[in-house]
């Protein structure tokens, strides 16, 4: 009898409290409407007038502007090269966790150890390592590979400077798509990998016909990512080349702070926006997953 | 990838590679560190140094010593700190929510705080410069971290509510039960355990907003933070400069990942359900 009495005064406790997850979500929401929706729409406001007046000025004064063309090109070829050859390290990694090496606790703690590294910090760490008297040179020298130093950042050979930045991206952020196969992994049976292998199956027909099949949400999630994440990389590329090569974010920043043009820096934040979006849209569409995958 | 025991060169190859992605991760680590801690002389040198040789505190000195670094640095820990206040403040309780209770529009609630990862949230700070003057924040610690709360709210109420989802709601009801309101039973119940989950939380927030330069940059003049001091006089600086000021921006980010390194899946690695 008093247990049930219990339960009823905790059940009209509980109905009392029925409006108390919407007051806990409200200072979110809020929030994100204040500094993210309503940016947001600023942001197109400013790129797409002047003073009220509606113009594509802005635009106009982007595409016309001389770095404009290099950075989209430089922005678009950072992706398509550092993409696939980081998800193949990233695989790499991650099956080197999950097999069941000794210290593989500490393997797994190295190769995590950029997931907080700032593009920053990791342009100037590739800088000391790229730079004409730096590391890079003294250890290809000291094992007789170079005589002379060799000029790793030359502004006019810009195969050159896309891969000292792209050596520095995979270096800083490979560790954030590690993380998230290293998971997708440990959600496979391990049944499954030992089924194929007592069939048969070598080394690359497990992962490409097992494992890689049951990693595709993780890849997805990866993936998402790491392309919102590669429109908005701006230091690293200042860091190592300097003024050498530039990318959209990049031009973005220099717009607002050195030219003060807000306007144009909006048109630029307008097409990452865009662009981020539309690759989103596009790995979802391709690699179609149920949407409650990605919830985290 | 399993491998039966006896088969001894496939391992050998495994430890190998595992050793050399170790090395290509530690070698730039351990060589700024070097540069960090040798004399100005030693930085200026080629061939660099490949071992510790003519160690010396200098080229910190120098470069805590230059124009603007221990004040942006000040302000770099206070913006943090306000981001880490904020984002939490606001953020734990949405996440709480989300874990624990069944309401109408809890799904697109969340499916809205996970969608706006798919926008590059620093962007919306070049809008934001012009709002702070209105506003009257313009340059200010309170606007940079401002900003770096929109960046890092989505994450906390992720993490947060993953934090909580793992504490059973049973221990919750047994207090109230037992007497507990139900502000009482979180508080002493719900609170305590999660307690690790969300320091760990709170450490990765830090070391979002310590990261952020673009956003620091552009909504700053005066009064910037490490990342935007540093990198507003980068191309201009000696080598001695940039290699300290790189070793400063990089080692709390080293720190962090061993402090939180058990809870890291927590956060980035249960993307998939």
């Amino acid at each position: 009898m008093a247990a049930v009495a219990e339960r009823v005064t905790l059940g009209r406790r509980l109905r009392r409290w029925e409006g108390l997850p919407y007051w806990l979500i409200l200072p979110t929401l809020a929030y994100l409407a204040l500094f993210f929706a309503w940016p947001m729409v600023k942001s197109f406001q400013l790129a797409f007038q002047d003073d009220g007046v509606w113009t594509l000025q802005a635009f106009r004064t982007m595409v016309n502007d001389i770095e404009f063309g290099n950075a989209v090109r430089f922005t678009l070829l950072l992706i398509v090269v550092i993409i696939p050859v980081q998800f193949l390290l990233a695989l790499v990694m991650a099956l080197l966790v999950n097999a069941k090496l000794r210290g593989r606790g500490i393997f797994l703690y190295i190769f995590l150890l950029p997931l907080a590294i700032s593009d920053l910090a990791a342009g100037i760490v590739w800088s000391s390592m790229f730079t004409e008297l730096g590391y890079l040179n003294t250890v290809l020298e000291r094992i007789g590979l170079l005589e002379t130093p060799f000029i790793w950042i030359n502004a006019s050979r810009e195969s050159l400077l896309l891969l000292t930045v792209v050596v520095a991206e995979i270096w800083r952020s490979t560790a954030l798509i590690m993380i998230i196969l290293v998971a997708g992994l440990q959600g496979i049976p391990r049944d499954y990998t030992e089924a194929a292998e007592v069939f048969g199956a070598g080394l690359y027909q497990r992962v490409r016909y097992v494992i890689l099949p049951m990693l595709k949400p993780s890849i997805q999630v990866a993936l998402l990512l790491r392309l919102i994440l590669a429109f908005e990389v701006f230091s690293t590329v200042i860091a190592i080349t300097g003024r050498g090569s530039t990318v959209l974010a990049a031009e973005a920043w220099r717009w607002q702070t050195a030219n003060m043009d807000a306007n144009v820096a909006a048109a630029y934040a307008s097409l990452i926006l865009v662009l981020s979006v539309v690759s989103a849209g596009l790995v979802l569409g391709l690699l179609r997953t149920p949407k409650e995958q990605i919830a985290r | 990838m399993i491998q039966r025991p006896g088969v001894w060169l496939p391992r050998v190859f495994l430890y190998g590679g595992a050793l050399v992605l170790s090395l290509w991760v530690l070698l730039p680590i351990y060589f700024i560190t070097l540069a960090a801690f040798s004399t100005q002389d030693a930085v200026y040198r080629y061939p660099k140094n490949l071992v510790p040789r003519d160690l010396s505190t200098e080229t910190m000195r120098f470069f805590l010593n230059s124009e603007g670094i221990v004040g942006s640095l000040q302000r770099s820990a206070l913006v943090a700190a306000l981001t880490l206040l904020f984002s939490l403040g606001v953020g734990t309780p949405a996440g709480y929510a989300i874990a624990r209770f069944v309401f109408r529009g809890a799904d697109t609630f969340r499916l809205a705080v996970v969608s706006t990862r798919a926008f590059p949230i620093v962007i919306l700070s070049i809008p934001l410069a012009v709002t702070y003057i209105r506003w009257g924040i313009d340059d200010s610690v309170l606007g940079v971290a401002l900003a770096h709360t929109a960046l890092a709210l989505p994450f906390a109420v992720l993490v947060t509510s993953s934090v909580f989802a793992g504490i059973s709601v049973e221990l919750e009801e047994a207090a109230m039960t037992l007497g507990c309101s139900r502000l009482s039973a979180f508080r002493r119940v719900a609170l305590p355990l999660a307690l690790p989950g969300l320091a760990a939380a709170a450490i990765f927030v830090f070391i979002i907003s310590w990261n952020e330069v673009f956003a620091a940059s552009i909504l700053t003049l005066r009064n910037p933070t490490l990342p935007a001091q540093v990198l507003s006089v980068l191309n201009e600086s000696p080598l001695p400069f940039r290699f300290a000021g790189g070793f400063f921006l990089l080692a709390p980010s080293l720190i962090v990942i061993f402090v939180i390194r058990k809870y890291l899946f927590n956060m980035w690695g249960r993307v998939v359900k």
